[in-house]
């Protein structure tokens, strides 16, 4: 007798825990629609500092609510294309197949540019080599050279850790340095922040990240070596650590961390967007170690906001 | 009293029903899974032959160049990560399942079947964790190797969710070994330990190796573990010391950013069709076995 009133106990109480879950989601659901809600998805290297902005943002702006997630930036486009999001969120620029895509499911990509990102090619600590030009990266990672000793460091196999084919700083790399293929021994990594423990686990390790990621407290991360990167053999090369080699250029992995949003951007996208682009949304970028947008990229966000 | 004996026999025509309509419930989600990957799966080949899919090593579809879609790198590390986790699960959970069939006391036996079982709880996103940050750099250290994401890594991985599998139906097999055998051999003067390797495992091997073919369906399919721990490289694994990229990591990594219909997002769907008839075949053999067996009795 005694087991067969717990068992009913059970039963009432997991239909009550149920119809709880649901009269609770229904109850968010309500509470949302007094807020105004932004999604915001893709870059994993631009989540972190778009998570601050966005909290910041929400700190001053009570009735907007903004959810920032990751996924890589092809996650991001693609939602976009598929109009499940305010803002998509590209550590590359749109290839032209996705804009036509995006165009023919009746979005229009409208582009932003909020930060600049001095791409940080990481070694271990323990490896003394400081610079390399474009070139020997590229060979690097296409799997050509495979041991230290060819550049100047220890006798040991080189092990590359790269992103996944999702990832925006993948297409960047690989289209901007390598431009082929990367080598089928590259470790393909969940985001910046597994390449950096593990860059900073393997002595013979290589690997390439947002400098947000190597930055910490205006200092480089404990047990990382950023290297110097020349354009080609016969320039100088520069680090991304200083400001005006990403400014200038001077640094050959400067680039820009992109939004786009479906149109001319309206009410709070808007407003955000705005607010990203403020003298503190950008002091924002620089505390999380990335850099203000550079002159360039500022008269195209001018552009794209008044149009 | 007539109407009480309708009544109940109604509800055991109903209940009847139900269980009938959740067996059928069950084939039909079957049936609808096999059609969705043969739909979405077979339109590769027109791009791809099935030649170059199963035997090219070079999967790079969204490649810089040229798109490449051979998955036999894939298939090659996906059995090279399942077979060493068996190598180093079989003998430990058979080792187990003897121990706690024939030799723990029932106490202890109480005792350590649930915490057997509460291994196969562990969420395998946590194990893949542990992978990272414990195993990998243990296998680094042990074999003097720069890191440890490595095919190695995930058979650890690997075999240790398939464990729990492997002792608690290889320890059922083994109790289940009628004790006049025992009785029998003990009576003609061996001792327990002769007994039970000469005697007992070998009468509950049709249920030890369904067993396996069980942990293995486990290991083949299973995508988290794998894919943070094996360092997702997709080439053709020279040793158990390179980084591999299984078949399950690749769909799940992929997935989420290829354009619907085009050749890369219908490939995904074809490899997750390969993978379907391997863990069916392997899944088929396991129950044959395990239905000799249960003939045996």
């Amino acid at each position: 007798m005694k087991k067969s009133i717990n068992k009913e106990l059970i039963i009432l109480v997991s239909i009550l825990t149920l119809v709880g879950v649901v009269l609770a989601g229904c109850g968010g659901g309500t509470n949302q629609s007094q807020k105004e809600y932004l999604q915001i998805k893709g870059s994993d290297t631009m989540v972190n500092m778009a998570q601050v902005l966005s909290e910041k943002y929400m700190g001053k702006k009570k009735e907007a609510a903004i959810s920032v997630t990751g996924g890589g930036s092809g996650t991001g486009i693609a939602a976009l294309i598929n109009d499940k999001v305010d803002i998509a969120n590209a550590s590359r620029i749109m290839k032209d197949k996705e804009i036509k895509q995006a165009k023919d499911n009746g979005v229009n990509p409208k582009r932003f540019v909020i930060a600049m990102d001095g791409l940080a090619v990481v070694i271990n600590g323990e490896n003394l080599v400081e610079e390399l030009t474009i070139n020997e990266i590229a060979r690097v990672f296409r799997g050509e050279i495979t041991n230290w000793k060819e550049l100047g460091g220890p006798d040991k196999k080189i092990s590359l850790y790269g992103r996944q084919s999702n990832s925006g700083t993948f297409v960047y790399f690989r289209d901007n340095v390598l431009k082929s293929d990367y080598s089928a021994n590259m470790k393909r990594m969940n985001g910046n922040a597994q390449i950096v423990e593990s860059v900073k686990e393997d002595k013979a390790g290589i690997g390439y990240v947002g400098i947000g990621y190597v930055v910490k407290d205006g200092k480089v991360v404990n047990g990382l070596n950023v290297l110097n990167v020349a354009k080609d053999a016969e320039s100088k090369a520069a680090s991304p650590l200083k400001p005006e080699n990403v400014k200038t250029g001077a640094y050959p992995l400067a680039r820009p961390l992109n939004q786009y949003t479906n149109g001319q951007p309206t009410g709070l996208v808007l407003d955000f967007i705005k607010y990203e682009l403020s003298e503190k949304g950008q002091k924002i970028a620089v505390e999380e170690g990335f850099y203000p947008v550079s002159p360039k990229f500022q008269k195209l966000n001018q552009k794209n906001l008044s149009k | 009293m007539k109407r009480k004996g309708n009544l109940s026999r109604l509800k055991e025509k109903g209940i009847e029903l139900f269980f009938f309509s959740n067996g059928i419930l069950a084939i039909i989600i079957l049936i609808g899974i096999f059609y969705l990957l043969l739909s979405e799966g077979l339109p590769t080949f027109n791009e791809v032959s099935l030649k170059e899919f199963l035997t090219s090593t070079r999967w790079n579809p969204a490649s810089y160049s040229e798109p490449s879609y051979g998955i036999l790198s894939l298939i090659v590390s996906t059995l090279l990560v399942t077979i060493g986790s068996l190598i180093f699960s079989v003998p430990l959970g058979i080792a187990c399942a003897a121990y706690l069939a024939e030799v723990a006391n029932p106490k202890v036996r109480e005792v350590l079947k649930p915490v057997i079982e509460i291994l196969a709880g562990i969420p395998s996103v946590v194990i893949g964790f542990l992978g990272i940050v414990l195993v990998g750099p243990m296998i680094a250290k042990v074999f003097n190797l720069s890191n440890g994401l490595n095919a190695i890594n995930g058979s650890i991985l690997l075999g240790i969710m398939a464990l729990p599998t492997i002792i608690s139906i290889s320890e059922d097999a083994i109790s289940a070994v009628p004790e006049k055998y025992k009785e029998a051999s003990l009576a003609l003067g061996t001792n327990r330990w002769h007994t039970l390797v000469k005697v007992t495992i070998p009468a509950a091997l049709s249920g030890i190796i369904a067993a396996i073919m069980l942990g293995m369906g486990r290991a083949i399919g299973e995508t988290m573990a794998v894919l943070m721990a094996t360092g997702n490289a997709p080439a053709f694994p020279a040793s158990i010391f390179d980084s591999v990229r299984t078949m399950t990591a690749t769909i799940a990594v992929e997935l989420g950013e290829v354009p619907y219909n085009t050749p890369h997002y219908y490939s995904l769907f074809a490899i997750g069709l390969v993978l379907f008839i391997m863990t069916f075949i392997v899944n088929l053999i396991s129950d044959i076995v395990l239905h000799k067996y249960g003939e045996g009795q």
